[in-house]
């Protein structure tokens, strides 16, 4: 997750979407793919600066590599693989990748998007909570609330025990353990994303273009579907594609949940068949898929300027005052939706916490919790810094140069937001492993795996995954910076180390700081390159949980599972304050 | 605002050093395993062994495929010293593909049976678990169970659960009907399960709370799984059915919890010293751990039966020599895609 506009609820930040403005836009905007890049409307004049920035080119040399090195490997196909998954198991996973796709979008888009209009157009009991409870859900991972909803509503689980106590042993109750399953909780967890961005087009809207269609004698449902809607398009395409890039890249949930997708096939063609060249060639292939998501993305979020009446920060919506039982409704819908996604999750790994403290000796698990926590936290905090580091660099070097090249650039570097993590996890160890070896050449032997059996490998994965994370963040803060104050540091002969460190770094330090806590966060839900990657001992809280949660040790699992929602509602508690 | 931001920073750098150091510190004992096993108690009897030899043990778990193929991938650079997996099949590709070292301890050869062990003393079984078949007492008759083919037929159309094909046990199991059956024939059993429409569950304990529940009727899981269940309520309604018993059939599917010395080891003697350890007094009944706390079979000829387990009843063992196993997992992996086992 990441909000480029957290930190600036001042002011109204555009936010310009792969070069193109799309809407200004009150409150934060929690997106790795809305990349602020440089556009002419930009209030801010620069040096025109043709060419291309070496460092620039640099870190995206670094960053893409992996993705390329990948595609590469399509070009020498392991025959026999393919001839037989394309006969067995490949259909069937692009069938289900696609499905899971589809219904993710259209579940966490009704949900973001009704929701959206309901707490942004209308006013009802506990609306100002909802409003900014709705985020909540956002600091669930995936496969967290994955296997809370397995073990709550599966055959055996409570629910299901519950519904055949009541209405006899034969009673009807839908397969959680399906494709069906793996939707509704995907949905649950990535509805927000929909729903920031839906609420911030419809705020921005305004009741006044709302007002002026019903003068035009619409319905108010009518001009919901009629302009609420098409005006919004281009929000609404970001946020939904988002939930279905995480949808795609998606492994620990639908692996609980049985469904086989290309993410999760992946994993297990490098585990299960042992084949990490076979593997490498499906995570190239669905590199494709994810280029071609991308490509769809762009072209739904095409011609995306609009432009509304009046409209600004202190702009007021007068919400339309529902009545009677229409008014409960409202609540009611906000409160299951908000029960569901994250007061039942919350309750039920609580429940678990205190039932595992209260049947083992705390002694025995402690030393574990710590050394993972500390395993977790050195990762996640070492790759957020590198991240940041890599970001900063590349935001001063794109913001000299004007060159269409130094856009594209900075679009391939942030590309890792759409590739799931065992594909990146893949690149990197195709690109890494040759060095390796050739190391252990030139040195004649034993120096051991200096790259891919240490921590090298991971950061790399990790920063290759979450860039989009952290340069979105620095991008928008360091925005603000006024050219003329830093050439007005340069006449007086100041260095561009000094500039960078007693001008622009002071100037940028909360974009800073948000960047190396989203990252720190995203890194620290991170598991299949995890996985794939962790060199020998680092098992990450992430890690910990998959496992115990997998063998079915739900209570065991609560522990490092609640330790990460926690820390995760940092960032989303931040982004509450500021979606005001 | 600006203040909370500092905190934040302040709060994360405190979290990064913290890690570092974390990270940082070395002790001088060590024994480094790569562990297939990560069921919580494991790790109290390696805190045991900790405590009676003053060597570290760290461990690094993954599932039994993914340490083999990362060993594997590794080689000569590997920084394990003990390779601990739960499944005969890894053990043997281990062995066959030089990433083990043999091990010259007579505690071992006297400890552990020749047919728990490699040829070549590559590996020790540690530890013996059985795959068989659970039920569920209201609605299944003993009478009615036989063998793991019998699964196949359509009296257990819709009453079924079985574990994906992703899983090693699954995929071992399916190994050992190819060496009983045949390929063909083998082929045509998990077709036939296939088409009785089993429940796939990806977890052997919820397998039998699904069968306690009234899910399905019978499954497949390891013994001590029910065992487990039994322990924390000895009222568990599922019983354990030990397959394939009958005349001139060939016995419960047996798979090892099993270790071996890397080839590429640095701490040799710790991991011997560990090794040794696990064949003898890791071996208690009582232990939590390897093999009785965990409720699997112990290898070492002398060692004590938990209790529960015991109570389950006699049995005899598939003879399928271990070092078949490797092998056959290629072929159970492929059986398994070409049917469409567990989607």
């Amino acid at each position: 997750m990441s909000c480029g506009h957290v930190l600036w609820p001042d002011g109204v930040p555009s936010c310009i979407v792969n070069g193109q403005t799309v809407l200004s836009c009150e409150g934060p905007l929690a997106l790795p793919n809305i990349r602020t890049i440089m556009s002419e409307s930009s209030p801010v004049s620069r040096q025109r600066v043709r060419g291309v920035p070496v460092i620039l080119l640099l870190v995206a040399f670094i960053i893409a590599l992996p993705l390329f090195v990948l595609l590469a490997e399509l070009l020498t196909p392991q025959v026999d693989f393919w001839q037989q998954i394309i006969s067995t198991t490949l259909p069937r996973m692009i069938g289900n990748t696609l499905l899971l796709m589809g219904g993710v979008a259209a579940l966490a888009g009704t949900l973001g998007i009704g929701l959206a209009w309901l707490v942004t157009m209308y006013a009802f009991p506990l609306r100002r909570i909802f409003e900014r409870a709705l985020l909540l859900p956002l600091a669930i991972p995936s496969f967290v609330m994955g296997f809370v909803f397995m073990a709550t509503f599966d055959f055996a689980g409570p629910v299901q025990t519950f519904w055949r106590e009541t209405f006899g042993r034969g009673a009807y109750f839908p397969d959680i353990r399906s494709g069906g399953g793996a939707i509704i909780v995907l949905s649950l967890v990535l509805y927000p994303y929909v729903y920031l961005l839906a609420r911030a087009a419809f705020r921005e809207q305004g009741a006044r273009t709302i007002e002026a269609a019903r003068v035009m004698g619409v319905s108010r449902i009518g001009a919901f579907f009629r302009v609420a809607l098409p005006m919004a398009r281009p929000n609404l395409a970001a946020g939904i594609s988002l939930a279905m890039m995480e949808a795609m890249t998606d492994f620990g949930t639908v692996r609980f949940f049985n469904f086989h997708t290309l993410s999760e096939g992946i994993v297990r063609t490098w585990e299960g068949r042992m084949d990490r060249a076979a593997a490498s060639e499906l995570a190239a292939l669905l590199l494709l898929f994810a280029i071609l998501v991308i490509s769809l993305e762009r072209w739904l979020r095409r011609g995306a300027s609009y432009s509304q009446t009046g409209g600004g920060a202190e702009f007021v919506i007068h919400r339309h005052k529902l009545a009677g039982w229409k008014k409960w409704l409202a609540t009611g819908i906000c409160s299951a939706v908000l029960g569901v996604a994250f007061i039942l999750p919350v309750t039920q790994l609580v429940g678990w916490l205190f039932a595992e403290i209260n049947e083992t000796a705390l002694g025995s698990w402690t030393t574990v919790y710590w050394q993972y926590v500390g395993n977790t936290a050195g990762l996640a905090g070492i790759s957020a810094v590198v991240a940041v580091t890599a970001a900063v660099l590349m935001v001063f070097a794109a913001r000299r140069f004007t060159s269409p090249w130094a856009r594209r650039l900075v679009r391939l570097s942030t590309l890792g937001y759409a590739m799931p993590g065992a594909v990146v996890a893949a690149g990197v160890l195709l690109t890494l492993s040759p060095i390796d070896h050739a190391i252990n050449d030139a040195l004649g032997g034993n120096v051991g795996l200096i790259l891919t059996g240490s921590l090298v490998g991971l950061v790399y994965a990790y920063t290759v995954r979450f860039m989009s994370v952290s340069y979105s963040s620095i991008e928008s803060s360091a925005e603000k910076i006024k050219p003329s104050l830093e050439q007005a540091a340069r006449l007086m002969g100041a260095s561009s180390w000094r500039i960078l460190l007693r001008i622009r770094l002071p100037l940028i330090i909360n974009g800073l700081a948000a960047g190396l806590m989203l990252v720190f966060v995203d890194v620290m839900k991170e598991l299949p390159a995890t996985l794939l990657l962790r060199p020998f001992g680092m098992d990450t809280l992430a890690i910990w949980t998959y496992m115990l949660a997998a063998e079915s040790f739900w209570q065991a699992a609560a522990v490092p599972a609640l330790t990460i929602v926690a820390v995760g509602l940092i960032p989303v508690a931040l982004l509450m304050r500021l979606g005001r | 605002m600006r203040k909370l931001f500092l905190a934040a920073s302040a709060a994360l750098g405190v979290v990064l050093l913290s890690g570092a150091a974390v990270m940082a510190q070395d002790t001088p004992q060590v024994v480094n395993v790569y562990s297939s096993r990560h069921y919580g108690a494991m790790e109290d009897a390696f805190v045991r062994f900790t405590e009676e030899t003053g060597i570290e043990v760290r461990l690094s778990s993954g599932s039994a495929q993914s340490i083999l193929e990362r060993l594997r991938a590794e080689g000569s650079q590997t920084v394990a010293d003990v390779y601990f997996t739960i499944d005969a099949g890894g053990l043997d590709l281990a062995a066959s593909e030089g990433l083990l070292q043999p091990i010259e301890s007579e505690i071992l050869t006297e400890a552990i049976p020749a047919d728990l062990r490699d040829p070549d003393n590559l590996w020790f079984a540690v530890s013996q678990r059985m795959r068989t078949i659970m039920y569920n007492p209201e609605t299944v008759d003993p009478s009615e169970l036989s063998t793991y083919a019998a699964l196949a037929d359509e009296e257990w159309a819709g009453r079924l659960c079985l574990r994906p094909g992703t899983h090693i046990y699954t995929i071992s199991l399916i190994g050992s009907l190819i060496a009983n059956l045949g390929a063909e024939e083998a082929e045509r059993v998990v077709a036939g399960w296939v088409a009785n429409q089993p429940q796939y569950i990806d977890s052997d304990t919820r397998i039998l709370e699904t069968i306690a529940a009234g899910g399905c009727d019978v499954g497949l899981t390891n013994h001590y799984y029910l065992a487990r269940l039994l322990d924390t309520d000895p009222e568990f309604p599922v019983r354990a059915f030990w397959a394939n018993q009958g005349e001139g059939e060939t016995g419960v599917f047996r798979n090892v919890g099993g270790v071996g010395l890397t080839a590429a080891a640095i701490n040799r003697d710790n991991a011997i010293r560990l090794i040794e350890w696990m064949a003898t007094d890791g071996q208690a009944a009582d232990l939590t751990g390897v093999p009785g706390g965990n409720y699997e079979f112990p290898t070492a000829v002398d060692a004590p039966v938990n209790e529960i387990i015991a109570g389950f009843g006699e049995f005899t063992i598939d003879p399928l020599p271990l070092t078949e196993y490797g092998e056959l997992q290629i072929q159970a992996v492929e059986l398994i895609e070409r049917v469409g086992y567990g989607s």
